[in-house]
């Protein structure tokens, strides 16, 4: 169970970008968080596993608290806590395999990092995962040799190599056509189901929210102004999320394409 | 108003805007270079009479050196063989080292004391011609091999590790985000997220540096530090015109090839 409470984050001196935000995510439920670029879905996400560091607040994974922790606590518990990207930021350079045992790296040893000597088990996992999700044949392939869907899939089997207790999604499916975006949802609903975990996914697509999630949260200006089923998220919540302006077509059945938000940027860049 | 990119007949034309707005500054500018020009060839003292004495001279040197003798092969081949041994041992070590201190000298991934020694250490390794180096070292450690080495060394860890921590700096950060998620430490994070990242860059340093360090190991043996430097100027200074510029050939020869293979190197593994 997540439990997020008063999270508030602030770069620097200006607005803060999460105001307050509470947010409790039980069980293996899918929950996806819609809202404009800037609303704070990212930071959001990234506070979790500590990506960005909260100004405040407090965020509880399973009784333990994650804000406080430090060093090899804070890698312990990032062990825990799966994340997909939207960059899938895989890396380019190693084989398929050598990126899905990375999801091993906050288990094993230095020594058996570098030389590559994972544990059976985990090797073991690693083929059953891939197999799973369809690329167990690319084992020894370069990452960057894929395709964008396959990369993903890649991503999302690291993050399961995690064992973890959530799994954080952030626009997993925003540099992916349509039709590819479509089955890495439907692979997050499933996995959700299959190994009962919570996966929180940020997204931009509407449609796809509504049809792959079972619950809906609609953060604005760092606040949550929406949480509810799917069957809830009405037109006017649509208008309350974004605005109202540049209203996506989504609502006509038309679920490919993606709210027309005049920018992709975000502002949370990591800051380090 | 008239707009000033219509002439009188009313045809557009159109001129590139010069690299210096103000005409004043423009001119100024060419005006000072030709002053500063007249005044160093006139403050200068070039010794005419002497360089017209020395002519002849550099002409009979010259002569001397043709035909170019190979006659003492063996001494050649004891040079050359020292001269690789240094140049190589040196890159090895050189870009070992180089790795460490890359890291340290990154901005984004070490911590602003140990960011500060990183560059501190490149800097002072940078600061000075190898040939500066080499007579520390010689007067540290005496003539011969080791000297050269440990100069040669500290030359790549300059050179290498500056462009590698460059290189460091600009690497996507998103790879280095997803190893901090699962949980990795530090050193696991930087073995999978930044060596994989910079990998084609540092072979293709490395064979650059091999490169120049057989040049630079020619010039550090003119001071005392091993290879065919020396051999070179004591040809020199016993007036062997003739096998110095077999010399001189042969370092022109083994540039040659050693740049054509670490071309090849390179574009083989980029």
């Amino acid at each position: 169970m997540l439990e997020i409470s008063k999270l508030v984050k602030r770069y620097g001196r200006d607005e803060p970008v999460l105001k307050e935000l509470d947010l409790v995510v039980e069980g293996n439920s899918v929950v996806s968080i819609v809202g404009a670029s800037g609303a704070g879905k990212s930071t959001m996400l990234r506070c979790i596993n500590r990506l960005v560091e909260p100004t405040s607040g407090s965020i509880k994974l399973n009784g333990q608290e994650l804000v406080n922790l430090r060093g090899a606590a804070l890698r312990r518990a990032r062990r825990k806590i799966g994340m997909v990207f939207q960059g899938f930021n895989l890396i380019d350079r190693l084989t398929v395999m050598e990126n899905v045992l990375a999801g091993r790296l906050g288990y094993v040893s230095l020594y058996q990092a570098i030389s590559r000597r994972y544990p059976q088990a985990d090797i073991e996992r690693a083929f059953t995962l891939m197999e799973r999700v369809g690329i167990a044949h690319y084992a020894n392939k370069r990452a960057d040799a894929l395709s964008g869907g396959e990369r993903q899939r890649v991503g999302v089997v690291r993050a399961l190599m995690q064992e973890p207790e959530v799994l954080l999604a952030d626009e997993p499916t925003a540099s992916l056509d349509p039709r590819t975006s479509e089955q890495i949802m439907k692979l997050l609903q499933s996995l959700a189901s299959e190994l009962s975990l919570p996966v929180l996914i940020n997204i931009h697509n509407v449609a796809q929210a509504k049809a792959y999630t079972e619950r809906i949260v609609g953060l604005r200006h760092g606040k949550m102004i929406f949480d509810g089923t799917p069957a809830d998220f009405t037109r006017e919540a649509l208008d309350a999320i974004y605005g109202g302006i540049e209203a996506p077509d989504e609502d006509e059945g038309e679920d490919t394409k993606k709210p027309a938000l005049a920018t992709r940027k975000e502002v949370t860049d990591d800051p380090l | 108003m008239t707009r000033s990119d219509v002439d009188a007949t009313g045809r557009r034309t159109w001129r590139k805007p010069p690299f210096i707005a103000n005409p004043w500054l423009r001119y100024g500018l060419w005006l000072a270079v030709v002053a500063y020009l007249i005044w160093a060839f006139g403050s200068l003292p070039f010794n005419w009479a002497r360089i017209g004495e020395g002519l002849p001279r550099a002409a009979r040197i010259f002569g001397g050196g043709f035909p170019p003798s190979f006659e003492r092969g063996g001494l050649l081949l004891t040079g050359f063989k020292e001269s690789f041994q240094i140049a190589i041992l040196a890159t090895l070590l050189g870009v070992m080292l180089s790795i460490p201190f890359a890291v340290m000298a990154a901005r984004n991934v070490a911590p602003m004391p140990v960011y500060l020694l990183g560059r501190a250490v490149i800097i002072v390794s940078r600061s000075f011609h190898p040939v500066i180096v080499a007579i520390l070292f010689v007067a540290a450690v005496g003539f011969g091999p080791l000297a050269g080495i440990l100069t040669l060394t500290l030359y790549s860890i300059g050179f290498v590790g500056k462009l590698l921590a460059e290189e460091i700096e600009e690497i996507d950060w998103g790879q280095v985000e997803a190893m901090k998620a699962t949980g990795a430490g530090y050193l696991a994070t930087l073995f999978y997220a930044v060596f994989p990242q910079i990998l084609p860059r540092q072979v293709g340093l490395s064979m650059y540096q091999l490169d120049s360090n057989l040049r630079a190991s020619a010039v550090v043996g003119i001071v005392g530090a091993g290879g065919i430097g020396g051999t070179l100027m004591n040809a020199f200074g016993r007036y062997d015109y003739d096998f110095a510029f077999a010399i001189l050939l042969i370092i022109i020869a083994v540039i040659l090839v050693s740049e054509g293979i670490s071309g090849w190197v390179r574009k083989k593994i980029w």
